[in-house]
């Protein structure tokens, strides 16, 4: 595999080539926050959370493949502040009473407020009228929290690629909906796999709530990202440098 | 005899991206695509439901209510200022109903957006037919014909159309209003010479031809088709497409309309020689559901071209060129003009612009090398081809070579078309137009630019004031924020795709701020806000996206007394919310006055 070079932040970088920014920033160490991207699953660049600059021009980290000589700028402060933005709107835009949510210390979009300093949104809250959703007799389906990031539709799909979930509606109407006929049908495993993909506590699997309790949860334990700022590989190569 | 989805299916071959078509049919055929349609749907294409009701619900034009009638009342702002609001009144009360409604007797009342007719405005699309100049009594005729059983074609008002809205096929009541030509649309073109010299030459030597004559998208975005082209042919692929994007979304152009009614025969040469240079077999016009009445029309000049042998095997007896074109329908969605926006909807699916890379000359329609370009475009390509690069690029400005079509209207004395050369001044243009007492023009539509009359001296060029075409004009009666701001905001966020949070959310918290501001709870840091918010669409992945905010963020600059005469200067913070009305009716009801600290 083609190994090449790159920076962030100013910081000398190597990956193989054909990686995404986000996979690439990774291997070397360096977090870039992202929300609705999934490994394994192609990219959909929806959140936008993971934007980068590169010779000017924003992108997506999870949308663009590295390439070799990028000089890429990701932790500058107009990006952070882009960054935080973006989570404010998802606060402002749905209903997420944090206290109150089965997800609270698992949530991807929980744990980045924190990261963010995120006090209160710059922007009003918009108070939307959600529906909960239990078509799926293994599933709460709580529209309040979903953030639209697709990783459910992207995610789930039958034997043959049927979807489960799916946009309808266009702009600030737009919705996740799961279809009424499949849903009624839907295998257990198939239910977990759309709550584990899901960054919040949008889709939650029925009977299951505080198995892990609050206090002792992923995000609880250890803060969004610092898994990839700490890793082991990253400390070595720091130590050898 | 009706058709049943079955024989709708059996006609596109079960083939899940020609969904579109196959909504389209299903609607023409039961008046609207009920959830029975969806479940025999999703059994015969081997999609789930949802799969269907995501695209289905994408496209304002699709209709999933029981209707008789549909009428979709434009409402841009053009059609405002024109009198719509007279139209609204009259149609909502002879049905009984409000607007995005359904009367007892099942005729739907809809608002859609930028139809493509502001030089006639007032107008509505009913029953996939265009009505222009409507008034009130029009308005009320039209309600008064349907109840007694008259159809569609036997509303009409006016005298059809001039030039070809007249042909049998067209039936129209649209008007051109061509008012100037120039080297594009004047009337010498011979049909198909341009493609008989085209394919003389080496397909490289064609390319060369359109790089040297410097001509860029006509679309808005301005990318050198040359370049385009080169791309495009140089991809690997097994099959590669030419598609011409007509779907002319941004309110205030209506340019490809007229080009497709007067001038189709010299779109269809272009496709043709953009295929042949790039090694395209498949061609597309992607028309918007507004212009469905020139689909006969359009359907006979493919014929014509056909006949002619410009079209089909072996075209002009080279044995390697072997092209021919369909049409495909849009149903509604200004996004679709974005290109790979508008792949995916051809693909039969929700029009979310993709990420690149890859771009759609390396990867677009089913995946394959497809080169996107423009009605005016191609139509210019016919020119250019014909008469040589060095006489196109001795046209315009320096900067920005050849002629564009201008699509005129708003408060001025001739709206309609006008072709000039790029580099003249919007002053220039105002005398052009009989425009008077003009106070701010917007140009480029909702996503371009509002300017003020500092700013007339700027001339029209893509390193100045670049443009698609489109131009309002306001004169000093107008209410620049309220009507025009706020109208195109509404615009943005109604069309936004709805995937990136950056264009999404923002744009609807702008919205709102604007309307506290317009409330009289607005200050100084009010606007900051805006300024600063609006940075944040600039993420977004498409070009709606990342100009949503323009309208705002334009007229603060162009026209920041406007805001600081609606904003409180004297205090720092101002609630948006109104305590005393919001507790006004239970106040009532229990007959108290509140105490409110």
């Amino acid at each position: 595999m083609e190994r090449i070079k790159f920076t962030i932040d100013h910081k000398q970088c190597e990956a193989d080539y054909g990686q995404s920014l986000v996979d690439a920033a990774r291997e070397n160490g360096i977090y870039i926050p992202t929300l609705c991207h999934l490994q394994d699953e192609k990219p959909c660049g929806s959140c936008r959370v993971c934007t980068v600059k590169i010779n000017g021009r924003y992108t997506t980290a999870c949308t663009t493949p590295i390439e070799c000589g990028m000089e890429i700028e990701s932790n500058t402060d107009e990006i952070m502040d882009i960054r935080k933005s973006l989570i404010e709107l998802l606060f402002a835009e749905g209903n997420h009473y944090c206290p109150t949510c089965e997800r609270s210390g698992e949530c991807d979009l929980q744990a980045l407020g924190y990261r963010f300093k995120m006090l209160v949104p710059r922007f009003p809250y918009l108070f939307p009228n959600r529906e909960v959703n239990t078509d799926c007799p293994h599933l709460i389906i709580d529209y309040n929290r979903c953030i639209r990031c697709k990783r459910c539709i992207r995610s789930v799909k039958d034997e043959n690629g049927k979807s489960y979930f799916a946009f309808v509606n266009r702009g600030n109407h737009i919705e996740v909906s799961i279809d009424k006929k499949m849903a009624a049908d839907m295998p257990l495993e198939l239910a977990i796999k759309a709550s584990v993909n899901c960054p919040v506590g949008s889709i939650l699997i029925k009977e299951n709530a505080y198995r892990v309790p609050i206090g002792k949860r992923k995000y609880d334990l250890a803060p969004i990202g610092s898994d990839i700022e700490n890793s082991v590989e990253h400390v070595n190569m720091e130590e050898q440098s | 005899m009706k058709s049943t989805v079955v024989d709708i299916l059996k006609a596109f071959e079960s083939d899940a991206s020609r969904l579109m078509d196959i909504l389209h049919e299903i609607q023409k055929e039961f008046g609207y695509i009920k959830d029975e349609h969806i479940s025999e749907l999703s059994d015969a294409l081997e999609l789930s439901e949802i799969d269907i009701r995501q695209c289905a619900s994408f496209y304002h034009l699709f209709e999933t209510k029981p209707t008789t009638h549909r009428i979709y009342l434009n409402d841009s702002v053009i059609a405002q200022m024109k009198g719509r609001q007279e139209v609204l009144e009259a149609f909502e009360k002879e049905l009984g109903i409000s607007v995005e409604q359904i009367s007892d007797d099942g005729i739907a009342l809809r608002r859609t957006a930028g139809m493509g007719m502001n030089d006639q405005e007032p107008a509505a699309l009913i029953d996939d037919v265009v009505f222009p100049n409507l008034t009130a009594e029009r308005a009320i005729a039209i309600i008064k014909g349907f109840r007694e059983g008259k159809n569609v074609e036997q509303l009409f008002y006016m005298e059809l159309g001039d030039g070809n809205n007249s042909h049998p096929l067209l039936n129209s009541m649209v008007n051109n209003n061509v008012r100037k030509a120039g080297k594009v649309l004047d009337e010498f073109y011979k049909p198909w010479t341009a493609l008989k010299k085209a394919v003389a030459k080496s397909e490289l030597e064609v390319i060369g031809i359109v790089r040297t004559s410097g001509l860029r998208g006509r679309g808005g975005a301005g990318f050198p088709t040359g370049m385009k082209w080169e791309f495009c042919r140089a991809s690997q692929g097994e099959k590669k497409y030419i598609i011409c994007n007509a779907d002319e979304g941004e309110p205030g152009t209506y340019k490809d309309r007229v080009l497709l009614t007067e001038n189709p025969l010299m779109l269809i040469e272009g496709m043709c020689i953009a295929a042949f240079s790039i090694g395209a077999q498949e061609g597309i016009i992607y028309l918007r559901q507004e212009y469905r009445y020139m689909e006969k029309f359009l359907n006979m000049k493919l014929d014509e071209a056909r006949s002619n042998n410009m079209l089909g095997n072996s075209i002009l007896q080279n044995d390697n060129f072997n092209f021919d074109i369909r049409i495909q329908f849009g149903a509604g969605a200004y996004i679709c003009g974005e290109e790979s926006a508008l792949i995916e909807s051809m693909e039969g699916k929700r029009g979310e612009p993709r990420f690149r890379p890859p771009f759609p000359v390396q990867s677009g329609y089913k995946n394959m090398p497809t080169s996107v370009n423009n009605v005016e475009t191609l139509v210019t390509i016919c020119k250019i081809i014909e008469r040589g690069g060095e006489w196109y690029r001795s046209f315009g400005n320096s900067h920005s070579v050849g002629t564009k079509l201008l699509s005129i209207s708003g408060d001025c004395t001739r709206p309609g078309i006008y072709e000039v050369e790029w580099g003249i001044t919007i002053r220039q243009m105002l005398g052009m137009i009989g425009a008077q007492d003009t106070v701010a023009v917007q140009v480029g539509g909702p996503s371009g630019t509002l300017i003020s009359e500092n700013l007339f001296d700027h001339k029209l060029c893509y390193n100045d004031l670049p443009t698609g075409g489109s131009m309002m004009i306001f004169n000093s009666t107008r209410d620049l924020l309220k009507d025009v701001v706020l109208n195109f905001t509404d615009f943005f966020i109604d069309e936004s795709c709805g995937s990136c949070v950056s264009c999404r959310a923002t744009v609807q918290q702008m919205q709102k701020k604007l309307v506290k501001i317009f409330d009289g709870y607005g200050v100084e840091s009010d606007l900051d806000d805006l300024r600063t918010w609006a940075k944040t669409t600039l993420v977004s992945r498409c070009g709606l996206g990342q100009t949503a905010a323009n309208p705002i963020v334009s007229s603060l600059k162009n026209f920041p007394q406007l805001y600081n005469e609606l904003i409180n200067t004297d205090v720092e913070f101002v609630s948006s919310f109104d305590m005393d009305a919001a507790i006004a009716e239970s106040c009532k009801v229990v007959g108290r006055e509140a105490v409110v600290h």
